[in-house]
């Protein structure tokens, strides 16, 4: 089942005046269903404008995108945050934690959004946590907390709501590469668990995560192929 | 998502905002307690000045007419009004027999006399001639002694019943009763002691006056004066029906055909209060405009920092779009903030405001009224809904692209 299917995007932005930069011209993606798909390109490529448009967080200028079936392109801007809430996790490369919250809350937060009732909240929440391997690390504020276990966090947060697709934006673009490694193994267990993710990311080697590489260049597709030799963990494998 | 959650966490994280920026909130909220203060004094202070005045007007008593040659409250010409014919101190026999809604009637001279009692004066005591009734008839009550019978009255015994500023002047530290005052050289006994009255209408109240027998008075100070019939109406509910009663038989003695304009008053304790309203109402609203300058002012500051607020925390506002925060849930936490703040401040000002409140008590006869309460936190509430709203407002329509990517 698609999961995301995009037709001919376009994406331009005005610069004030007549100037206008075109970000994406004329995309088309589709996305299963518990895919592991990297996004790849250099800066300037439309990578970011994409991973924008599919995390629901801008509309194309013209082009159709299909969640879940559902056209998003022509959704307001409260439709759109509830699909972000419910159906979307950022994993974003600073983490973007809330500084003052310790992580229970920060992952309680899209679960508040979605108004589910406190008890519930608490109990996914830490289930959550625990999942990622902070269960003993509720109470503690992010800036107590290292980069790894910050991004940790952040994934329980992305995770915590079940969402159709984990999209995550260099999730190791911030952390050492063994820290790096770790999480990568994470996002490895999450896809043996079924869950979609999206990878968006200019490092060659953490794409090689994913079974899938989407190369964009000057806002176009210039390939879109399986990954041949994928980095696979012995206990990813396992699992 | 329910409104009562959104408000949940919109308090949760204003008291942590609040808190993780101490001093800028202390010195915010500063202009709202200073706001506060300011109106909830100045309400307070209004409300004395009208509870004196109730309380003065509360002095000539709400069931006493008082039948005059001159109107309490007029736009006629003086002239006119000056040239009417002298109020008969007879009257008073006549009214007595013919009203059927009065239960008093008392007739009353007066003139200003100097008033002695061995080295202590008073220049100015208001030398009252009147009659037994008297008392029933303006509604006052003495404190001490007695009031003279109808027999001392007629009989013109040279006795008295002096007011309490009288007493204070004359007999400062001596019992007055059995003692002897003069008034303009005539010897009376102090007899009773009236209550102490108050109030602004210092000249009207029985605390600078000096009760004497009609009778005594004429002879000692001449009684060609104009007289001020006081009558009491045995039900309040049946006033207009006394005035209008009262009004016939003054015409009547008068000797005014119909369609001749009458040439007395009949006054009563309303007119004064209706007068003091449209005034009390405007000093009211000019010194609560002028106070609220200030609460305008704290809004002002409450909508600065909130705009500081709000851009400082730019990305913390992506983030939670990002996760899914709508609008609205953006909205309504930046005027959760602003409403805290204000909030706050109009608490602590309240508690400021109250002990001032008891200074002002030492002056006026006040204190604070509940309703300030309620008002004053009403209106920090809305102080912090309106000033928070645009900074608010813009926070909720954020892209949250550009909100991520703010450093």
């Amino acid at each position: 089942m698609d999961v995301i299917e995009l037709t001919n995007i376009v994406k331009t932005y005005d610069m004030g005046g007549a100037e206008q930069v075109v970000a994406l011209q004329g995309v088309s993606v589709t996305i299963r269903k518990n895919e592991y798909v990297a996004i790849m390109g250099p800066s300037g490529s439309g990578k970011s404008t994409l991973m924008n448009i599919i995390g629901c967080l801008d509309t194309p200028t013209s082009g159709q995108y299909l969640f879940n079936g559902l056209n998003v392109s022509e959704m307001d801007d409260n439709a759109l945050a509830k699909i972000r809430n419910k159906e979307i996790g950022f994993v974003f490369q600073t983490f973007n934690l809330l500084a003052r919250s310790d992580s229970l809350h920060n992952v309680e937060l899209p679960l508040i959004y979605a108004g589910i009732p406190s008890a519930e909240r608490k109990r996914r929440a830490q289930e959550t946590l625990t999942h990622v391997q902070l269960g003993d690390r509720v109470h503690h504020k992010p800036n107590e907390l290292s980069g790894g276990q910050r991004q940790r966090v952040a994934i329980a947060r992305a995770l915590v709501t079940r969402p159709s697709i984990i999209l995550a934006d260099e999730p190791t673009g911030n952390l050492d590469s063994k820290t790096g490694e770790e999480i990568m193994m994470l996002f490895e267990e999450l896809h043996a668990q079924g869950n979609t993710i999206i990878l968006v990311t200019h490092e060659a080697d953490i794409a090689e995560h994913a079974h899938r590489t989407i190369r964009l260049r000057d806002g176009k597709v210039e390939s879109d192929q399986p990954v041949k030799n994928r980095r696979i963990y012995p206990r990813a494998q396992a699992s | 998502m329910h409104f009562l959650t959104e408000l949940k966490e919109g308090l949760a994280i204003s008291f942590r905002a609040i808190r993780a920026n101490k001093m800028r909130s202390v010195l915010t909220t500063l202009g709202i307690i200073i706001g506060i203060v300011s109106v909830t004094l100045m309400s307070t202070a209004i409300e004395g000045v009208n509870r004196a005045f109730a309380k003065s007007a509360a002095a000539f008593g709400t069931d006493v007419l008082y039948i005059q040659k001159f109107p309490w409250v007029s736009n006629d010409d003086w002239a006119t009004i000056h040239n009417r014919r002298r109020l008969e101190v007879s009257y008073a026999h006549r009214i007595e027999r013919q009203s059927m809604f009065s239960d008093a009637v008392a007739p009353v001279l007066a003139t200003r006399r100097r008033a002695l009692n061995g080295s202590n004066s008073m220049e100015d005591a208001m030398v009252t001639g009147t009659v037994s009734q008297y008392l029933s008839a303006a509604g006052v009550t003495l404190a001490d002694g007695r009031f003279f019978t109808p027999e001392e009255a007629s009989g013109g015994r040279p006795v008295a019943a002096i007011g309490a500023t009288v007493a204070e002047n004359l007999f400062p530290r001596e019992d007055p009763i059995g003692k002897t005052v003069r008034v303009a050289g005539f010897p009376y006994t102090v007899i009773g002691v009236f209550e102490k009255q108050g109030g602004m209408f210092g000249a009207f109240t029985s605390d600078t006056r000096i009760f004497v027998p009609l009778v005594s008075f004429q002879t000692h100070y001449g009684g060609r004066r104009d007289v001020t019939i006081q009558v009491r109406v045995s039900d309040m509910k049946k006033m207009d029906d006394a005035k209008l009663e009262l009004e016939g038989i003054m015409r009547n003695l008068r000797g005014l055909v119909p369609g001749k304009p009458n040439d007395f008053n009949i006054n009563q304790q309303e007119i004064l209060t209706q007068t003091f309203e449209p005034i009390s109402l405007i000093i009211a609203s000019i010194g609560l405009f002028i106070t609220g300058l200030s609460l305008f002012v704290g809004g002002i500051g409450i909508m600065n920092i909130m705009f500081v607020s709000v851009t400082e925390r730019t990305r913390e506002i992506g983030i939670r779009k990002a996760i899914g925060a709508k609008r609205r849930t953006i909205l309504i936490q930046f005027l959760t903030e602003a409403a805290a703040l204000c909030l706050i401040g109009g608490l602590i000002g309240l508690a400021v405001a109250f002990p001032l409140s008891l200074v002002v008590d030492q002056f006026l006869p006040t204190a604070m009224p509940l309703s300030v309460i309620f008002i004053a936190i009403a209106i920090s509430l809305l102080v912090g809904l309106i000033s928070g709203f645009l900074p608010a407002y813009r926070a909720a329509k954020m892209d949250p692209v550009e909100a991520l990517r703010y450093e």
